[in-house]
């Protein structure tokens, strides 16, 4: 199937990632459209500042923790993408980079 | 609040959705609550159903077994005998002095209910990926195998454009075809047992011959793709900065001891999987009998009509012992037909089989059983852990992924604190206190405190890290709502 005719059957949504667009499809997870697009760590862990993103996929390892529309520790492989949500690895990084007009 | 019910079925997948169907055909009233948004579990996830293609079935097994149930469950649905709540997770099951079960549920993402009661519990929480901690398998990039499938089967997503599965067990076969079938290279699948193994169990190989065919179709994909298999070989090191670069692999003994030279394969993405874990968050909450099983996973006891040792709570698929998905189906059904005929005398119950049918069901269902426990015994002895698998770990290895907790700080604590349980240990040195509370690092930390102490897993062990408050995570509000719940009950009393 050629882009053109996924874009008529699937309309492309997209997501923000600290100002970066993520381009999404229907019926994708957060995490899932994190990954498609290349981005593999969105968050830092507290004690050795290490890069975490999926890690079970499945909502078990919590590895995947997100900040959607300001609302911390949410399940990057466990929510749907919708059109417009503004991810970040914390409350604070999403108010610094967010580049959508408010 | 919904119900009472006559049973709360918990999981949609190959057994809670087997159960579901057959008990509200058997008349009885059912409540099904699942946390995916649609029904099939983790072996029958797809893509969001509201946006389908064709294609989307490609490299299922038993969709047709599946189509079938969710059409079943869709018109129970419609005429209102099975109340089902997809996207919902139960964390709290607690019970009145009638006997009555009360389920408390959170929403994955949004709740249209917080609650509700029922007479028995059909538990079918399923399972998920088992861990052994390798050095660096905390780097992004490294996923458990069963996560890289659901991003393929379920959003037609790939986590990486090079991939080493990497493990052991039948179930990185059909992780690796997904892969190539969906345009990744697999450079390789990392096997560390000999699987000519299985032919040592005759017995149990040819219980199953089904399944025997599937390992050979699953042997001519590989072949026809040019998967390298390479047996007794383990992955030593994962190798990268920020993200998965490769890995260091070594031929391997029968005990998972390295014995041969070592190499690298570049790789973007390594899936690995050492068998499954039953979830028992529910099962371990309501103090049913646990035992560890062949594949050495605490599994929950059950009896020939999936009985625990709780009364009214049946569990069916990979809670009882990991053994795949027809096996699923078939304890889900014998539990329905069960506890439908326990409630009622076999012979008025209104089936679709049919009253002569359904009570011949039950012995029919039993045996099929029977022989799909050898079977999945034979495969587990095919593809242990290996024994010597605490050998691969560093000082610095993460066992722990969300507390940080190191091998050489579980190995201090049993050294120089005196912790010879995985209990103990998990007081001193945290591991399993983290947001997964042991889900991932629990088989891990119990074999860690045994092989410390010089001694096997116990069936205690596992269950110390198993053992949850919750069974899944709830918001504080959430938690607050329940509290007040309770509150002003006492104070109704009080008033009366």
């Amino acid at each position: 199937m050629t882009s053109q005719d996924a874009s008529k059957k699937f309309p492309r949504l997209q997501m923000a990632f600290r100002g970066t667009p993520i381009p999404t499809e229907p019926g994708q997870s957060v995490g899932a459209a994190l990954v498609a697009a290349g981005i593999l760590g969105w968050r830092s862990t507290r004690k050795g500042g290490r890069p975490r993103g999926l890690f079970c996929g499945i909502g078990v390892c919590f590895d995947c923790l997100i900040t959607i529309d300001g609302v911390p520790d949410q399940r990057a492989c466990l929510i749907p993408a919708a059109d417009g949500m503004r991810l970040a690895d914390d409350a604070h990084d999403e108010e610094d980079d967010d580049v959508r007009p408010a | 609040m919904s119900g009472p019910h006559d049973v709360a079925v918990v999981g949609a997948g190959p057994a809670g959705l087997a159960a579901a169907v057959e008990a509200a055909e058997a008349g009885l009233a059912v409540a099904l609550i699942d946390a995916a948004g649609q029904p099939g579990g983790q072996y029958w996830r797809h893509y969001d159903e509201t946006h389908p293609r064709r294609d989307d079935h490609v490299g299922q097994h038993g969709w047709q077994t599946f189509t079938g149930l969710r059409e079943r469950l869709h018109a129970l649905r419609d005429t209102g005998r099975i109340h089902y709540l997809p996207g919902h997770q139960v964390w709290l099951i607690t019970r009145d002095e009638t006997g009555a079960f009360t389920l408390q549920m959170t929403g994955v993402v949004t709740r249209s209910e917080r609650s509700l009661v029922a007479r028995a519990l059909i538990l079918c929480a399923g399972g998920y990926d088992r861990q052994l901690p390798v050095p660096g398998w905390d780097l992004p990039g490294v996923m458990a195998a069963g996560g890289v499938q659901a991003l393929v089967k379920g959003h037609r997503t790939l986590a990486g454009k090079r991939a080493v599965v990497a493990g052991t067990g039948p179930f990185l076969l059909p992780v690796a075809t997904g892969l190539a079938r969906s345009g990744a290279t697999v450079a390789a699948v990392v096997e560390a047992n000999d699987t000519l193994g299985w032919l040592r169990d005759p017995f149990g190989a040819v219980s199953s011959p089904a399944k025997g065919g599937e390992a050979v179709q699953y042997a001519a994909a590989m072949a026809r793709r040019r998967i390298p298999y390479r047996t007794r070989t383990a992955v030593r090191e994962i190798l990268g900065d920020r993200r998965v670069e490769g890995v260091r692999v070594a031929k391997v003994d029968r005990d998972g001891r390295p014995v041969g030279p070592e190499r690298e394969i570049a790789a973007d993405l390594v899936a690995f999987g050492w068998g499954f874990t039953p979830s028992l968050e529910l099962p371990l909450m309501l103090g049913v009998e646990t035992r560890k099983d062949v594949d050495g996973s605490l599994v929950v006891v059950v009896d020939g009509l999936q009985r625990s040792s709780v009364e009214s709570v049946y569990v069916a698929g990979e809670g009882t012992g990991v053994g795949g998905a027809a096996l699923a189906v078939d304890e889900g059904r014998l539990s329905a037909l069960a506890l439908a005929a326990s409630l009622r005398p076999i012979s008025l119950r209104p089936t679709s089989l049919g009253p002569t049918t359904a009570s011949a069901e039950i012995p029919r269902l039993q045996r099929r059983i029977l022989r799909a426990r050898r079977f999945a015994a034979a495969m587990h002895r095919t593809y242990p852990v290996p024994r010597a698998w605490t050998e691969w770990l560093s000082e610095s290895t993460l066992v722990c992924r969300c507390e940080e907790v190191s091998y050489g700080e579980l190995h201090r604590a049993h050294d120089d604190l005196g912790a010879e349980d995985p209990r103990t240990l998990k007081m001193l040195a945290r591991p399993g206190m983290g947001w997964c509370q042991g889900r991932v690092c629990g088989f891990a930390t119990a074999g860690i405190a045994a092989c410390l102490s010089r001694r096997e897993t116990t069936s205690e062990d596992l269950r110390a890290l198993s053992t949850r408050s919750f069974a899944a995570p709830v918001a504080l509000g959430e938690l607050a709502e329940l509290a007040d719940d309770m509150t002003s009950g006492d104070a109704t009393e009080d008033l009366m």
